[in-house]
């Protein structure tokens, strides 16, 4: 592959575009799937035929709004429909080059105004499973340019400059972590993309796997020529099938077309990745744990330091990142550093893919620059609360986050705004809770979460998260006495401070985080043994705990 | 390449060459345990003891360590599934909008618990850790295949078909 070859795969695709009169965008990510957008595409590309006009129905990635799918976005008109069914596509159809279905079109002009796509600017434009297509739109401009002109410290400067950080919640500088992988000492070296997303509520990464993967590989034989490392590891969870598949096949284009293999680009670069496939345990969300899954053992973290870094895989220095945070590489170096510095706060930069679900109008993907406010996300871009109900809290950070009530939904979202908030960036889920959510069975939900996905290695997480979660439910049945609320604070500050890995340290962020804003429903539960949401009197013992009994 | 003598396959189920295959193309080093377990569980449906003890001889890999790894991770079950799966979904998302009670209906229609098969072995039960369809939530997969925004009647309904058509 060489850069005039790379120029005219892209020429030959725009011009390919232009034959057609209209573009007809099938959402064939998971949440339309599971709408049949598959039979929905057939269907149309049927109807084009039959109908003799120019058109080329294409799948595509996530288009964002999951709510109102299935989605067809329709070229160049913009127009976006939602619930599109097999028995539509002769109204769709007949409708290019005229007026748009009125019954069909979307309004979700606030959905997508306050948006910035710099991860997702080609999900949802794209056909993941085709090469061409990504590089029609300037994929592999980057590494190109990179592996052929660029030092690989000065790759490493770019980064640091563009102020990127860890898109996997701890929001570490990823300019800082690739020199000190790349100056660590070690024939072979490691890169490794964590795509094991463990918080359940956030789909973030699942989404730019299935709408862009060519994106994530781009990112990461980048970061491999950058810190000298020629094997890479892409992790992703056996719960996300068709992520997996669409990344096999793109695995599969990127070495027919030359970017990964040997003599890359025509140059010396060697870089070559496999894809891990988890086996359904959240601690491997953890880089050491991820690692000894990588390595076929049982996913277990260990203490840090050596960091992976200087000790990962095998051993080896080895650099992990987030999806998300790969995915971010390509359109810095393409477009420069000072434009990405340029968008979100003084720290932190750049913009964020969130999840949004739970009790709000319109769940689904959004990408917003960082310093966007909670109530623009959630008001105006989620357009609210549903069915007349009251905000209550806003949960992000997955069982590793907290809860964010109503006052604090005017400071702007970055890394450190919610950490002071008592909550955490996470991955980027966000779970909308409305007046009907007691907010002591959350707290009891996620420490079930925890509790049962604990490793059991360190003591303080194995059994304190039992303890807590024991504590949580005899609050949640309203037989609880002061004196365990106290042991249930108590056991928090041990579990926090004394645990091996972020799991465990995390763990207590829930309960805390709620304590902190809703104390009055943990009161009210004990002295009044009341659920003032009636969740708890209504199910005494929900089916989550039976379950962990049996 | 092992230096060992490898096992002979466990039975002429065509299906063993598959696992090995897998092994095979890995150069039977040890880190392909769970890509190996994840080829049985795909293969089988499930992986007993015959599959560990295998797989754990031609890896040169203890037996205690390879009974470790399969029951450490979820997605290695050591029983067959029943002839249907229905997995209800217990991400936060589908949480708060009441998979719990998804969860409770098929308890009580079907008479067993998370993780069981009913008697007859047709239908089993499962939960999951979210599936990342968490904006159509509350989602279950019935047979695999993903159903959002489900309604417990509507999965009742789907649970009686399928007794139906045993």
């Amino acid at each position: 592959m060489t850069n005039e070859k790379l120029q005219q795969i892209a020429e030959t695709n725009v011009a390919e575009r232009k034959e057609y009169d209209y573009e007809l965008n099938v959402c064939m990510a998971l949440g339309c799937i599971s709408q049949h957008s598959d039979r929905l595409k057939a269907a149309l590309i049927e109807e084009v035929a039959r109908s003799g006009k120019r058109c080329h129905v294409r799948q595509t990635g996530c288009i964002g709004p999951c709510a109102v799918g299935p989605l067809v976005a329709v070229s160049p008109t913009g127009t976006l429909y939602g619930n599109v069914q097999e028995t539509d596509v002769e109204a769709v159809v007949a409708s290019l080059g005229g007026e748009p279905v009125k019954r069909l079109e979307t309004h979700l002009q606030h959905y997508f105004e306050g948006q910035q796509a710099i991860v997702l600017e080609n999900s949802g434009q794209i056909d993941p499973e085709k090469i061409d297509e990504f590089i029609g739109r300037n994929g592999y401009q980057a590494l190109m340019q990179t592996i052929t002109q660029m030092a690989s410290q000065h790759v490493i400067e770019q980064i640091s400059k563009s102020g990127l950080r860890g898109r996997g919640g701890g929001g570490y500088p990823t300019g800082l972590k690739w020199g000190t992988v790349a100056k660590a000492v070690g024939t072979q070296k490691f890169v490794i993309c964590n795509g094991d997303e463990g918080d359940p509520g956030a789909f973030m990464d699942r989404s730019v796997l299935e709408s862009n993967p060519q994106r994530v590989i781009e990112g990461m034989a980048i970061a491999a020529y950058a810190v000298g490392a020629d094997k890479g590891f892409i992790y992703v969870r056996a719960e996300y099938p068709l992520a997996i598949s669409r990344l096999t096949v793109a695995l599969r284009e990127a070495r027919r077309g030359g970017f990964l293999g040997n003599n890359i680009c025509g140059t010396k670069f060697a870089f070559d990745m496999e894809i891990r496939i988890g086996a359904g345990a959240f601690v491997c969300g953890e880089e050491t744990a991820l690692i000894a899954s990588i390595e076929g053992l049982r996913g277990q973290p260990r203490p840090r330091p050596p960091y992976p870094a200087f000790a990962g895989l095998w051993g080896a220095p080895t650099l992990i990142n987030n999806v998300e945070t790969f995915a971010n590489v390509a359109p810095i170096l393409r477009k420069g550093p000072e434009y990405f510095a340029g968008i979100g706060t003084a720290k932190s930069k750049g913009t964020k893919v969130f999840a949004l679900t739970g009790k709000i109008a319109n769940t689904g993907l959004i990408e917003v620059p960082m310093g966007m406010t909670l109530r623009q996300i959630i008001f105006e871009i989620g357009g609210g609360i549903p069915a007349g109900h009251k905000f209550k809290a806003v949960q992000t950070g997955g069982p590793s986050g907290g809860c964010i009530p109503e006052q604090h939904l005017d400071l702007p979202v970055s890394y450190e705004s919610l950490i002071g908030m008592g909550s955490m960036m996470g991955s980027g889920g966000m779970i909308v809770m409305d007046d009907t959510s007691c907010m002591v069975n959350v707290a009891r939900f996620f420490m079930e979460f925890c509790m049962t996905e604990s490793c059991g290695k360190c003591t303080p997480c194995r059994a304190g998260t039992a303890q807590m979660f024991n504590l949580l439910t005899k609050i949640c049945d309203c037989e609880a006495s002061h004196a365990d609320l106290d042991l249930l604070i108590d056991l928090c500050d041990v579990v926090k401070n004394t645990s091996l890995c972020g799991l465990g340290m995390t763990a207590p962020n829930p309960v805390l985080s709620t304590l902190r804003y809703f104390k009055n429903e943990y009161l009210e539960h004990i002295e009044n043994r009341h659920c003032p949401a009636g969740v708890c009197a209504s199910s005494r013992k929900p089916a989550i705990q039976r379950m962990v009994t049996a | 390449m092992q230096a060992y003598p490898l096992p002979p396959l466990p039975s002429d189920d065509k299906r063993w060459k598959i696992v090995n295959g897998t092994m095979r193309r890995h150069g039977y080093a040890r880190n392909a345990l769970i890509e190996t377990l994840h080829t049985a569980q795909s293969s089988f449906g499930y992986v007993d003891e015959v599959a560990i003890r295998f797989v754990a001889r031609s890896l040169h890999v203890p037996l205690s360590q390879a009974y470790g790894v399969v029951t450490f991770y979820h997605h290695f079950s050591l029983k067959p599934a029943g002839k249907h799966t229905c997995t209800v979904c217990l991400g936060t998302a589908c949480y708060i909008k009441g998979s719990d009670k998804l969860l409770a209906e098929a308890e009580t229609h079907l008479g067993i618990k998370p993780g069981e098969t009913t008697p007859d072995g047709n239908i089993s039960l499962m939960t999951a850790r979210c599936v990342g369809a968490c904006g159509r939530a509350p989602v279950v997969l019935e047979d695999n295949e993903l159903i959002g925004l489900m309604q417990p009647a509507q999965l009742v309904q789907k649970l009686e078909i399928w007794a139906a058509n045993d």
